[in-house]
């Protein structure tokens, strides 16, 4: 994220404020963040409960928008589009990777796959095709057919993260991604994203584990609904100076 | 169609409640259709007896006045009461109305015998024209003809229960019957099976045997002893049918007949006069009432499956709660959310339908097979069944789909 980068500015939150009212009260979670992520970063958000992780997540995936200030998905300004147009910005642009994987459990494997494409009307011989190949790229082929309850949890993440990549999205965004898996489990999966990079995958991930966020190029840290720093990891990692 | 499959997929989750509340449809839409079929059958059935009495006839009976209580203490078994219709009278209503044809009717209960077969039943002594007027058919032989009637021929012919009665195992034409202890009458024809209900004497046209006008009086005379209440009776005419050369005629020409015959009837009020195409009208009128009937029973019916339907939807929304986040993340819009539980209501309802619609025409089949009643399930109640169910289907779906897709897709991804 330097500032010579000319690498495209994919999502770009500019001086994003979300305010919730609660009864009198107005909950400032987040308040002011800017920060753009580039094609090809891999960015971790960091920062203890409260912080405005989550919201910042809801706000990045489209499930939410900022009360003021503006969120730009590929260039145009999505914080002030209708549901429906929305609706199409998650399914076209951003692949969701969930916590619990959230895979929907009367689909089989291939199902799951075509969910994100289902809704755009794309479902067909070459939606089938990429799914195998997606199957194949996180290690899962010849599981199509299984339902999500036959896998293990390691799986059923690689089988999200397939999913997520099934609509070519800008950017992944994965919601403590390895937060319901072992620590084995967890570091075949932080390896699958260092695997994608090279085909040019952009990865947000949202995580309060510091051994997931060192993995990333940069950390944000996040306090009080304001950016605290942004930490380049692997200058840390350089001076031998690990978060 | 994939919409269908994934419908289809997610109710199979819960096979129990989705069989239990596709059955609510199901026996809405075959009790519809059966309740239908019964009724239209019955409703059928009095429209073919109607029309079989002929709608452009009119039919003027002879009634056995009310007996006051005076009379009957004062009667002995030996007077002899006289009532209704005249042979007079027949000829009045004949000039009258001239392009009318009439025909007049005599009955004698009378035991038959032939061999050793025996039976108590009706001798119609008639004319030609009756055959044409009752609108019957022969089977075998001929009808009376003038000749007959100017001869008193002692010839008669069989209705078509009565000739199997008499004759199970022969032929019956040229054979001779026994009319009471002397009367002999020689077969000359057989009538097809008529299959209609009994005539007011209490005896259907298959029962009955025809002879000659002239043959019966000459025979039976005009005073006859009633067997059932053992009073001599005098009654020169017991019914007296008016064919109307078209239907549009038959309300005026009973009008007409009856301002003719009421000052002589008017104390005895002995006579009563019968116009099918009056009946067939009430019973078109009743029929439309009995349909609007089940028509409402058949919407509380399929109201009631309906709300099976929501209540089992609203459930599976908000089990499903997570999923809807899911797919809303994924990129689902609103329309997405309410098609597929649209669909999946749509499914369980037309599920039902279609079995209901199976069941709805076995039922009327078993109905006719066990009970002998006429049922007809027509193809519009079948449509009708049907498509009320699947409109259930969707407008007690669209509540449940309409809160599934307004679901806050953070809060509904957080619901666990």
């Amino acid at each position: 994220m330097a500032a010579m980068d000319d690498r495209p500015v994919i999502a770009e939150f500019a001086d994003v404020h979300r305010h919730y009212v609660m009864g009198k009260n107005v909950v400032k979670a987040l308040n002011g963040v800017s920060v753009q992520v580039r094609k090809g970063d891999y960015l971790a958000i960091m920062g203890r409960s409260g912080s405005g992780k989550s919201t910042m997540l809801n706000i990045l995936g489209g499930l939410d928008r900022p009360t003021s200030g503006a969120y730009r998905v590929g260039g145009r300004d999505v914080s002030k589009l209708n549901d429906d147009d929305l609706s199409d910005v998650r399914g076209r642009e951003i692949g969701f990777i969930f916590q619990s994987f959230n895979l929907i459990p009367q689909l089989t494997v291939l199902e799951n796959l075509e969910v994100p494409l289902f809704y755009q009307g794309r479902v067909g011989a070459e939606s089938r095709k990429k799914a195998e190949y997606l199957a194949g790229r996180v290690g899962l082929s010849g599981r199509l057919e299984h339902k999500p309850m036959e896998l293990s949890g390691g799986q059923q993440q690689r089988v999200a993260i397939a999913r997520a990549l099934m609509n070519d999205p800008l950017f992944l965004l994965a919601d403590e991604a390895t937060g319901n898996l072992d620590s084995n489990t967890e570091k075949e999966i932080l390896d699958l994203f260092d695997d994608l990079r090279p085909d040019g995958v952009t990865i947000v991930i949202v995580t309060h584990n510091p051994k997931v966020a060192e993995r990333a190029d940069h950390t944000l840290w996040l306090k009080d609904g304001q950016v605290e720093k942004l930490v380049d990891n692997r200058a840390a990692a350089r001076d031998g100076d690990a978060p | 169609m994939r919409m269908v499959t994934l419908g289809l997929k997610s109710l199979m989750l819960h096979k129990l409640r989705s069989s239990l509340t596709t059955a609510g449809i199901l026996f809405g839409v075959a009790s519809v259709i059966a309740m239908l079929a019964v009724g239209e059958g019955a409703s059928q059935e009095t429209l073919d007896q109607y029309r079989a009495m002929g709608v452009s006839n009119v039919l003027i009976r002879s009634t056995k006045p009310e007996e006051t209580q005076q009379t009957s203490s004062t009667s002995s078994s030996w007077s002899i009461l006289g009532y209704g219709m005249t042979y007079a009278e027949a000829d009045r209503i004949q000039n009258l109305l001239p392009q009318a044809t009439v025909v007049r009717v005599r009955e004698f209960q009378r035991g038959l015998m032939h061999g050793e077969n025996w039976a108590s039943k009706m001798i119609v002594g008639t004319e030609v024209a009756f055959l044409d007027v009752a609108n019957l058919r022969i089977k075998e032989g001929r009808w009376l003809t003038e000749l007959d009637q100017q001869h008193q021929a002692n010839v008669c012919v069989l209705g078509a229960s009565i000739a199997k009665a008499l004759f199970p195992l022969e032929n019956p034409l040229g054979q001779t019957v026994l009319a009471g202890v002397e009367d002999r009458f020689e077969v000359v024809g057989v009538l097809d099976t008529q299959g209609r209900a009994a005539s007011p004497n209490g005896f259907t046209l298959d029962e009955c045997v025809y002879v000659p006008m002239s043959s019966s009086r000459r025979r039976f005379g005009d005073v006859v002893r009633n067997p059932s209440t053992n009073r001599w009776e005098s009654v020169e005419l017991h019914e007296v049918k008016v064919k109307l050369p078209s239907s549009d005629q038959v309300e005026d020409a009973a009008a007409v007949l009856r301002f003719m015959l009421q000052p002589a009837h008017a104390t005895k009020g002995d006579f009563e006069i019968t116009v099918p195409l009056e009946l067939l009208r009430q019973e078109e009128k009743q029929r439309r009432m009995f349909n609007l009937v089940l028509a409402v029973i058949a919407s509380i019916s399929l109201l009631v499956g309906g709300i099976g339907i929501m209540n089992v939807m609203l459930a599976t929304v908000t089990e499903r709660t997570r999923e809807i986040g899911i797919r809303r993340a994924l990129g689902a819009k609103k329309k997405h959310i309410v098609q597929q539980f649209l669909v999946e209501a749509g499914v369980l309802s037309a599920l039902g339908g279609v079995v209901g619609v199976g069941l709805g025409l076995i039922v009327p089949e078993a109905i006719t097979y066990w009970f002998g009643q006429k049922t007809s399930v027509m193809a519009t109640h079948v449509i009708l069944a049907f498509g009320i169910s699947a409109a259930v289907g969707v407008v007690f779906g669209l509540y449940p789909a309409w809160r599934a897709a307004n679901m806050d897709p953070v809060e509904a991804l957080r619901h666990e």
